[in-house]
């Protein structure tokens, strides 16, 4: 964007806040022009949540100042940010599931709602102006996860909008969502709309945005014309000069099924769960297999009918040799199925717990517990080696796991699984919300253990990942699988599609279970 | 508006200095309360406090008044770790206390050696028998436990008050709702000469170990504070949710029962309508009090017992209500909550009107406790 003589529409000069123990934000300093696409880049944990709730009012600086068109600004809270033309659209939605999209909408807007006929139709026709369809008599519930994203973006375009503020808005898209969704924003930028696109993914930053600002442990690392950069340099200004960026990994295939799931149907109890639909899928002993999907799709059961927190019937799950369907989690555990969770805190490790009793809380089947009673020392011992084999940075055992970053628990939780010596690794999201660092070492650990000849299963709604890591790969969508492809075989096209439940192109190479191996599950 | 905000990190320190404070407090509001009496503060204080253990006498009678509330609330720190609230320690005393009673009542005229234990087995099974219909129903019919344990002791208080005015009346007993006295063969042989300290009281110390062990030693115990801390870690790694729902309830239960049919089988001797001044209760806070733990729950305990004694203390020399045990009892309770609260939040006044909108995001990205005055 040149440079006009009239001053941005947000310019923040100095903004700093320090949390206890950890300095948020830093000396930061930032300006959007009227209709510019503004990227703020940076990896978990840098500083950018933390930025966006200063500009949301949701966050008092403790140094630092706001210009709004050049003029000081306070903003007191978020009610204050909206009037001023500021929307925010968060990660996680906030949305009532049981209500209309008129009725979500006009409770966000509060008084300002107006009436409700009235409101419909100013939905109505800013969505349709802008490309989102959507119906605004339909209940939450019923929409897709991209739907209820453009929920939450019209809310913020039947007001006034200024600056539209959106915090990693593609990683519940699929490819070709993310594409509409950069139409949709462009749109609103030719219109003169400010927009902050926050994110860590390089190529769409490269693709959407003006001008990126780099924000790198709570400092501006650099700042950045995206279509002049290369997504590698950029890189550097996100994670440093000591990290490694990107690593490729040779791709395998393995022929002896560890996991067979065939014709698996599971009715979910949940009013809005996702029933789970003549699901096949075979993960072979020595393989990476991942499984692509935007959230909300059947993962969640999926992952729970695999790990035995639901149980399914006889017949439908075989590991090796044991149709575990109807076994319990313990019993799962003891036949070497291991559990990564996509909950590290408050699933994956309890939150107040030290790291030693998190070592025991999946590791009690490895010999810690001997005739009902924990072996403490045995304990330590094993949650110290995790700590050193893989490098989390913790003040020591004692400490409880709440106190440790996302990327450290998360290799923590991966190492005290894979110290386990697992025949079958599943893991959700591994990397999700862990920074580039932790990232590879994660994904080198479960690379390792691959080719230690364990089978490996991984969900994850990070396409790149899913292509990084898996020999084959596949997308989840309402509750139905596609066919797995060997990962060279397939692209992102391909992928986004079946995301998108149309797996018509790959039919013909379904790995379905032969006749023979069906008729052997007992 | 008055707004809680997280203070961060919470201090284990902090967390073991919040009942002394509370303690002190509720001392200090004491002072002021018989003040406003118009009794000696200083006087009243130390006839609640020192008094009624000045001699050993006192302290052997504190020692009979600690059983009951220890067995309860050492039982109760086991549920009340796995987040279940068992708030029906008092009707499993009770019931605890009934069957008891039963069994001794079956042996008014035998004096050999297994009348005792049998009495003490069926005191712990009324204890099992009245929280397993808790455990049932919570498990089987996700009943909420603490509806249920609540309006259960009172079903408990009920049946004993039959029980005592009618079939289990003493024939010979002048149409008084008691039942006849226990031979001695089913009563607790004292511990101390000239006391009233009885082998209750062993027992109590040797649950507080033995639960000590299975909290900080045992398998079961980490799965009960896993249970407690993250349910879905539990399910995750495959801890049976229901058994461990099960074992805590019946284990606070039957510790309970025994705490019942202690009494009926020590200090008292028979069955009598009123066996227990509220110790059931008076636990659930000795148990929080105490931090859950055992060490705190014996220091909790002594308190608890003092204030019982000292409320008696106050009636008999200062002509003060025994109301003043409850509340010296609320007030404890009160203080501990309120120091809880404050050690983790802080307060701060605001006068800015609540955010209009969207209220989900507002509350999940700023964790405010909103409390309108």
């Amino acid at each position: 964007m040149p440079q006009h003589p009239i001053p941005p529409r947000l310019t923040l000069r100095g903004i700093t806040k320090q949390y206890p123990g950890c300095l948020a934000n830093d000396d930061i300093h930032l300006n959007i022009a009227a209709a510019e696409i503004h990227a703020l880049l940076g990896e978990n944990g840098a500083g950018k949540s933390t930025l966006m709730k200063v500009i949301y009012g949701l966050v008092k600086p403790d140094r630092g100042e706001i210009l709004w068109d050049g003029l000081p600004l306070d903003v007191k809270d978020p009610a204050h940010a909206r009037k001023l033309g500021i929307g925010m659209v968060f990660q996680h939605f906030s949305l009532f599931d049981t209500l209309t999209v008129t009725e979500n909408i006009a409770l966000a807007l509060g008084d300002d709602a107006g009436d409700i006929p009235a409101l419909a139709s100013r939905i109505r026709s800013v969505s349709e102006k802008y490309g989102m369809a959507i119906n605004p008599d339909r209940q939450v519930h019923t929409l897709s996860v991209g739907e209820r994203q453009r929920v939450e973006i019209v809310r913020c375009l039947v007001q006034d909008i200024k600056l539209l503020i959106l915090d990693e808005p593609t990683s519940v898209l699929t490819p070709q969502e993310v594409d509409t969704l950069f139409v949709t924003l462009r749109q609103l930028a030719s219109e003169g709309c400010s927009i902050l696109f926050i994110s860590h993914k390089l190529n769409e930053v490269k693709a959407l945005c003006h001008r990126a600002t780099v924000l790198r442990g709570g400092r501006v690392s650099g700042a950045c014309i995206p279509a002049e950069e290369d997504t590698l340099s950029m890189a550097r200004l996100m994670v440093g000069e000591n990290t490694p960026v990107s690593t490729t990994y040779p791709k395998v295939l393995g022929t002896t099924p560890t996991l067979t799931v065939s014709n698996l149907n599971l009715h979910s109890h949940d009013a809005f769960g996702v029933h789970l639909k003549q699901l096949n899928l075979q993960v072979n002993a020595g393989e990476i297999v991942g499984i692509a999907g935007v959230a909300g799709n059947g993962q969640e059961e999926l992952l729970a009918a695999l790990s035995g927190e639901t149980r399914a019937s006889a017949g439908h799950i075989q590991f090796a040799d044991t149709d575990i369907g109807p076994l319990t989690p313990d019993r799962r555990r003891a036949l070497g199925l291991a559990f990564v969770p996509e909950e590290r805190l408050g699933r994956g490790a309890v939150p107040e717990m030290s790291l030693t009793e998190n070592a025991l809380l999946t590791g009690f089947l490895t010999g810690l517990v001997k005739r009902g009673m924990v072996a403490w020392k045995k304990t330590e011992a094993f949650a110290d080696q995790i700590i050193a084999d893989y490098k989390v940075k913790t003040a020591g055992r004692h400490a409880q796991a709440d106190s440790l970053s996302g990327g450290n628990l998360q290799k923590f939780i991966i190492g005290r699984e894979i110290m386990q010596k697992p025949r079958l690794l599943i893991a959700a999201h591994p990397t999700w919300g862990v920074d580039i660092g932790a990232a590879t070492a994660i994904h080198k650990a479960l690379i390792e253990l691959r080719d230690q000849g364990a089978a490996i299963l991984v969900v994850s709604e990070d396409i790149d990942e899913l292509f990084l890591i898996s020999d084959r790969i596949g997308a989840i969508c309402d509750g139905r699988l596609s066919p797995l492809k060997p990962t060279p075989e397939s692209s992102i096209a391909e992928l986004g599609r079946q995301m998108a439940g149309d797996f018509s192109d790959a039919a013909t190479i379904s790995p379905r279970p032969t006749t023979s191996r069906a008729g052997s599950l007992h | 508006m008055i707004k809680l905000e997280p203070r961060g990190e919470r201090s284990r320190l902090m967390s073991w200095l919040s009942p002394i404070l509370a303690a002190l407090l509720t001392m200090l509001t004491g002072l002021v309360l018989f003040t406003l009496l118009g009794v000696d503060p200083w006087q009243a204080l130390t006839t609640i406090l020192y008094k009624p253990i000045a001699d050993t006498y006192g302290l052997a009678e504190l020692a009979v008044k600690a059983t009951p509330i220890l067995l309860c609330a050492i039982g109760l720190s086991v549920v009340f770790k796995a987040q279940i609230w068992n708030i029906g320690a008092e009707g499993q005393l009770l019931m605890g206390g009934l069957f008891g009673s039963y069994m001794a009542l079956q042996f008014l005229d035998n004096d050999s050696g297994y009348v005792l234990p049998m009495v003490l087995l069926a005191g712990v099974a009324g204890g099992l028998f009245w929280a397993g219909i808790a455990a049932i129903l919570k498990v089987q019919f996700n009943t909420n436990e603490i509806l249920t344990t609540i309006m259960m002791n009172y079903i408990a208080l009920n049946i004993l008050l039959w029980a005592v005015h009618g079939p289990l009346k003493d024939p010979e007993g002048f149409n008084f709702p008691e039942s006849a006295m226990f031979s001695q063969s089913a009563i607790l042989p004292v511990l101390i000469d000239d006391t009233r300290v009885h082998f209750g009281l062993a027992l109590a110390l040797l649950a507080v170990v033995a639960i000590w062990v299975l909290m900080s030693r045992s398998f079961v115990g980490f799965q009960i504070r896993v249970l407690g801390l993250d349910r879905s870690a539990a399910r995750l790694s495959g801890f049976r949710e229901k058994r461990l729902i099960y074992f805590a309830l019946l284990l606070s239960g039957g510790l309970a029962g025994l705490a019942g049919v202690g009494e009926v089988a020590g200090p008292i001797g028979q069955l009598i309508p009123s066996i227990s001044p509220g110790y059931g209760y008076a636990a659930i806070i000795v148990a929080f009090l105490g931090r859950l733990h055992p060490l705190g729950i014996v220091l909790a305990t002594l308190l608890m017992a003092l204030l019982y004694m000292g409320g008696e203390m106050a009636q008999i020399e200062l002509g003060l209500p025994l109301a003043l045990t409850s509340l010296f009892q609320g007030l404890l309770l009160f203080y501990l909550l309120a120091c809880d609260v404050l050690i983790g939040f802080r307060l701060r006044l605001t006068t800015s009107k609540p955010a209009t909108a969207p209220a989900a995001a507002v509350a999940t990205d700023t964790a405010v406790i909103e409390a309108r005055g």
